[in-house]
């Protein structure tokens, strides 16, 4: 029931981002290079310290005029979208990797940085990895984190949990000990489907080893066995009711109904998220402290019989790319963006996990230098299946894990979605 | 009967007072012949550059990318045939989408056309307040979608939300995963919504038909001896079939079209239980980067909404517009 055809909008909201595009350029009137840059810090402190980040780069280079565009995540990857299809992106953009970036590289889209970025590409290390293809890189992770559970300490002393759960088996206690204090143990942003999917990838991650995980990457080929088993890890837990009331319906991060909402409210204790959650939950809160010192932070337990390393990590990370077209007072800003000072600073305001390692010990958050001891430990780090495996089969893997959560998927039907998927892009 | 019968001749063949042929003049007048051709173009270029631009121009490359396989960047090169037609309409997700818009569009009507109806009769009375009242039904379509989406939302949160809040004090356990969370109740919750979004078109453009109906009919009657009941019955809705037949219309096609109430309430969830083939062509395209099988999937949705409006015009309004045309002109009854 609703009147204007959803085509006309799109077409009117086309047309004023055209119009829009049409009145910038590269330089602006008074000579100076303009420099693009989209980022999700849309939350203070990140999005302040951004800002002052590109005042200082201002501030030695009087010729550059950096334009900040900060968006709420979805919304940016939504323009990143229409922004590569009108041929309009901006200068400097996050990328994810994985089978994404192989497609931005392959519809020649974003920079090859191996050679302008080289003294940073080696003081980054391996974790530039999953940012490489044929041996160059075309993004600088800035942030690599990995996934396991954040919990609210209180709740979880006052239900009686001393210790954090290593096994699953010892997970299943907690939850139940937690539901027996008159506490939801977890909230999962199902509605969003990727929380949900990040069980059944860490479960797998669990399951499978390291050596089928990454051919799955290259080969496509979900049929060994591991894969089912860790469909079947997830619908024994689903089984045990361990998530909030309305899961199906909860969203990520948006809202205090949101699954990090409820974390950082005190309606449930547990939720397995990204390292980005603190920042969620800090811009969740009125005076922007998050759950503070009452938030801790455990790994994703080890499964009985798995194949995969218990200690191997789930996660991923945001490098900054730069578009083909853009100037190249971009690449020397997005250099100045992983410098000591730069990435010193971000971790300072807890905006995520820096990759330089001077800034390692700048992590003032113990719950994200809990974390960091295990991405630094980890024997690798395997990237968020949706983003390694591309849009299309993460998407329909997604889908199909959302059912299950539903109680309408089998484990055989997780397998089957994502392997038919994949067989549409061979 | 403005309104109707505005809406009536904007579904029906176009009048169209510019291109009609002009008086014959001096035939030999070249100059003025190219006169008219610029006054022409002066006053339909504009429209007919939108049009182009944005209707037309958009259909065709949507038929063009359904026939490739396209990331939705760079060029077109692999080319499919009509695989992507196949690959939507044997998508279990697409085929329920279609019937979740069928369910729509029949409770759409089924609901809003006796409630829609029933309330207009009241306001049609002379009641007190009757201004306000007329106002506060119409409010809620005044509001935009998305913002009365929003509302909704956060008024149907499982159990902090004011609907479960207000149940729960009564003694009423809202469903466990919430309204719109449970899969059995989730269509069922949007059409609630877009009932309260919607009525008040209806009662609107019903009110409108039932001025246009001639008092002298009603007294007639009404000296006959008839009821107020027999007077609605007879007379007055039978008079307002017109206005009844539009509005069915224009709600059919907007259900079709459903799209912004499903995507910030559910997003199509939980479960697919509430997907509309505008959301599966949204999630397929930007979501999935799957622009052919969007692209395919939008130019199914286009030849189904072309064909109901076709049938129903066929079908239903026919009468309407045919009856029109005689009125309005009175003299070439044949």
């Amino acid at each position: 029931m609703k009147r204007t055809p959803f085509i006309y909008t799109v077409a009117a909201a086309t047309a004023l981002v055209g119009l829009a595009a049409c009145g910038s350029d590269d330089d602006s009137a008074d000579g100076k290079t303009v420099i693009s840059w989209w980022h999700n810090s849309n939350t203070d402190p990140g999005k302040g310290y951004y800002e002052q980040v590109a005042k200082d780069y201002e501030g030695d280079h009087p010729d550059v005029d950096i334009k900040i565009e900060a968006m709420q995540h979805e919304d940016m990857l939504t323009k990143l979208d229409a922004a590569f299809q009108s041929g309009d992106a901006p200068d400097i953009y996050m990328e994810r990797g994985g089978g994404e970036l192989a497609d931005h590289v392959e519809a020649g889209l974003t920079k090859d940085l191996s050679e302008s970025s080289a003294d940073v590409i080696s003081k980054l290390g391996g974790s530039v990895a999953g940012w490489q293809s044929d041996g160059k890189t075309y993004a600088l992770p800035f942030s690599v984190g990995v996934v396991g559970f954040w919990y609210n300490k209180e709740l979880l002393s006052q239900a009686g949990v001393t210790a954090m759960p290593t096994t699953w088996d010892e997970m299943d206690q907690v939850v139940e000990q937690v539901k027996a204090a008159g506490i939801e143990p977890l909230s999962v942003g199902a509605g969003d489907k990727w929380p949900a999917a990040h069980y059944w990838y860490y479960f797998s991650v669990r399951e499978c080893s390291q050596d089928v995980l990454t051919d799955a990457v290259t080969s496509l080929d979900f049929s060994d066995p591991c894969f089912l088993r860790a469909g079947e890890d997830l619908e024994a837990f689903i089984g045990e009711e361990p998530f909030n009331k309305g899961f199906l319906s909860t969203v990520a991060q948006a809202g205090p109904t949101s699954a990090s909402g409820l974390l950082v409210t005190g309606k449930v204790a547990m939720e397995l998220q990204g390292h980005w959650e603190p920042g969620v939950m800090k811009g969740l809160t009125e005076d922007n402290s998050g759950l503070g010192d009452n938030l801790g932070w455990f790994a994703f337990p080890a499964v009985d019989g798995g194949e995969g390393d218990p200690t191997a990590a789930m996660g991923g990370g945001d490098a900054w790319a730069v578009s083909e077209g853009a100037p190249d007072e971009a690449v020397d800003f997005v250099n100045y963006l992983l410098s000591d000072e730069v990435q010193q600073g971000f971790a300072e305001n807890d905006m995520g996990l820096p990759t330089n390692p001077a800034a390692i010990d700048s992590v003032s958050d113990p719950a994200l230098a809990g974390l960091l001891e295990v991405r630094d430990a980890a024997p690798y780090v395997q990237l968020y299946f949706d983003t390694a495996f591309g849009q299309s089969v993460g998407g329909a893997m997604n889908d199909e894990i959302a059912l299950m959560f539903a109680g309408e998927a089998s484990p055989q039907d997780i397998v089957d979605a994502t392997q038919e998927a994949a067989d549409a892009e061979k | 009967m403005t309104v109707s019968a505005e809406r009536v001749t904007g579904v029906g063949p176009p009048p169209d007072p510019v291109t009609r042929p002009r008086p014959r003049r001096r035939p030999r007048s070249a100059r003025r012949s190219v006169r008219t051709a610029l006054e022409v173009l002066f006053f339909v270029g504009p429209a007919l550059a939108l049009f182009l631009v944005f209707v037309v121009w958009p259909i065709i490359r949507a038929a063009q990318f359904s026939l490739y396989r396209w990331k939705g960047f760079g060029p077109l090169t692999d080319f499919v045939g009509l695989d992507n037609y196949s690959a939507v309409l044997h998508n279990e997700v697409f085929t329920d989408a279609f019937a979740h818009n069928l369910v729509i569009v029949v409770g759409s009507v089924l609901v809003q056309m006796p409630l829609g109806l029933a309330i207009a009769l009241l306001l049609n009375r002379r009641i007190r307040g009757q201004g306000l009242l007329r106002t506060v039904v119409f409010v809620p379509y005044v509001l935009a979608e998305v913002i009365a989406s929003v509302v909704w939302l956060q008024l149907l949160q499982p159990e902090y939300g004011v609907v479960d809040s207000l149940l729960s004090s009564v003694g009423i356990p809202g469903p466990e995963q919430g309204w719109l969370g449970t899969p059995d109740y989730a269509l069922w919750t949007v059409l609630v919504v877009l009932t309260w979004k919607y009525l008040g078109l209806a009662v609107l453009l019903f009110l409108a038909g039932l001025q246009g109906i001639p008092a002298d009919v009603v007294e007639a009657a009404q000296i006959d001896g008839a009821s107020w009941w027999q007077i609605q019955r007879r007379i007055t809705i039978p008079l307002l079939g017109p206005t009844l037949r539009v509005w069915a219309f224009l709600s059919m096609i907007g259900s079709l079209q459903l799209f912004d109430m499903v995507w910030i309430l559910t997003g199509g969830g939980p479960a697919n239980s509430t997907t509309s083939m505008a959301t599966f062509l949204v999630t397929e395209g930007t979501k999935r980067h799957n622009y052919g099988i969007a692209a395919a999937a939008s130019v199914i949705l286009f030849v189904v909404a072309l064909a109901f409006a076709l049938l129903y015009q066929l079908l239903v309004l026919r009468r309407d517009t045919h009856d029109l045309s005689r009125l309005a002109r009175p003299g070439s009854a044949r």
